[in-house]
């Protein structure tokens, strides 16, 4: 497979081709993933772009986004003695008065839903899955599902879909978004046709600092034009119509309801919910649990980052008070959430 | 959490496979896909398959990006 190595001549000269289509105007770019703010600040593409090119980070990181009272459940859960399993990106997310890290529980790190089943089949009392990630990742959870699994096992459901979130930013106009650089690996699943509702420029692109630039230039280049299409700059991993077998998949276990975003007020039908078959999945039904939010004052500004409306530096406990070893907020836990991803590379842009 | 790492096919049972990166093999589901050959190059997320790279379309961003370099103004 052809490889996409960082050859900073290359990146440098598409970065001034940038600079020569956007000359003085300022732009605000968002895009709405993780992975894409840690190539832009591991390769710092920020430093190489103009200054008035700004580009921001949204509601990109599952981890981040998954409201506080969705985590306190799981915490709940553990404390109750329910095995709980998860990605490692959530573990350290602070509840309400502790984190699944601290918990005193069986909490287990897992890299896919198929290890969390394993750990099902060899123990005797429940097992819940805390099911987070947009659509890049929902699909796994449906296939799983469909296959089936042991009686004792569960999962919260907290998949979230972009699109609904995308639209919630538009129809706010608080961020002032000139474009969008759209989610590489949701926009394999989900194909480039959903983003089509909106009316504003848009760019796929891939994750590779080239294919960021790329991205960008082309997001410029539509914007001076006056165009207003969704493009795709990253071709070798999404095709128009997306991967119907995992779309297919996901819709028959789950579909749409309005939900809480942490940072966000309800966004409708934003929330994979579980279908009638799949519903003795849910942990949230079985165990009855209600999802409580509490308003928890700590400083942190998640909430705005999460929105495109501040950057980490913005935040007075960052690197200070706030650190990985002691996030105060998601956003400082999850290796796509912001804040942590600027700590870790030295991002800044305040002076 | 949306990363998605690209790899090769090398051994298909059923909807289980395995796959190499290089320097690392793992076993990964393919549900989401069909028609996967061994020697296909996929992306691999939380370990599924999530979708078949095209490497023609690889080598043409490429073309395009170094193409565009050598524009001049
Ligand atoms: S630095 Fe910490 S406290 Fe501040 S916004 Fe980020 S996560 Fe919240």
């Amino acid at each position: 497979m052809q490889k996409y190595e960082f050859e900073r001549g290359l990146a440098q000269k598409i970065a001034s081709k940038i600079a020569e289509l956007i000359k003085d105007e300022e732009l605000t770019i968002m895009h709405v993933c993780g992975t894409h703010e840690v190539s832009i600040a591991r390769y710092g593409l920020r430093h190489l772009l103009p200054k008035n090119l700004h580009v921001i980070m949204g509601p990109g990181c599952p981890v981040c986004i998954t409201p506080q009272s969705e985590v306190d459940a799981s915490i709940k859960l553990a404390e109750d003695g329910v095995t709980i399993t998860t990605f490692g990106d959530l573990l350290k997310v602070p509840g309400r008065n502790t984190s699944l890290a601290d918990v005193e529980g069986d909490v287990r790190m897992v890299q896919s839903i198929d290890k969390a089943v394993e750990i099902a089949e060899k123990v005797k009392n429940d097992v819940v899955f805390f099911a987070v990630g947009f659509e890049t990742t929902a699909p796994s959870t449906a296939a799983l599902l469909k296959r089936g699994a042991p009686e004792n096992f569960f999962i919260i459901p907290s998949h979230r879909y972009i699109p609904p979130a995308m639209r919630w930013l538009l129809s706010q106009g608080d961020a002032n978004i000139d474009g969008f650089i759209l989610p590489g690996h949701v926009s394999t699943i989900i194909g480039v046709r959903p983003y089509r509702e909106f009316s504003v420029p848009q760019v796929i692109a891939g994750f590779e600092p080239l294919d960021i630039l790329y991205g960008l230039y082309m997001l410029v280049k539509q914007i001076k034009e006056g165009r207003c299409e969704v493009e795709n700059a990253y071709t070798r991993a999404v095709r128009e119509e997306g991967n119907p077998v995992a779309q297919k998949i996901m819709n028959e276990v789950f579909y749409p309801i309005d939900s809480e975003w942490r940072g966000f007020p309800l966004i409708e039908k934003s929330r994979m919910a579980l279908r009638e078959e799949y519903e003795r999945f849910d942990a949230l039904e079985h165990f009855q649990i209600k999802l409580e939010s509490v308003k928890k004052e700590t400083g942190c500004i998640c909430e705005k980052v999460l929105r495109g409306l501040a950057v980490p530096d913005d935040c007075k406990l960052f690197a200070k008070k706030c650190t990985p070893q002691h996030p105060v907020g998601p956003c400082m836990v999850s290796f796509e959430g912001a804040c942590r991803i600027w700590f870790k590379y030295g991002e800044r842009i305040r002076e | 959490m949306c990363l998605a790492i690209p790899a090769k096919i090398v051994e298909i049972e059923g909807k289980d496979a395995v796959v190499d990166y290089g320097e690392l093999k793992q076993k990964i589901r393919l549900d989401l896909l069909e028609d996967v050959k061994i020697g296909d190059y996929v992306l691999v997320h939380v370990g599924y398959a999530i979708q078949k790279l095209d490497e023609e379309e690889a080598k043409e961003t490429l073309r395009i990006l170094e193409e565009l370099a050598s524009l001049e103004e």
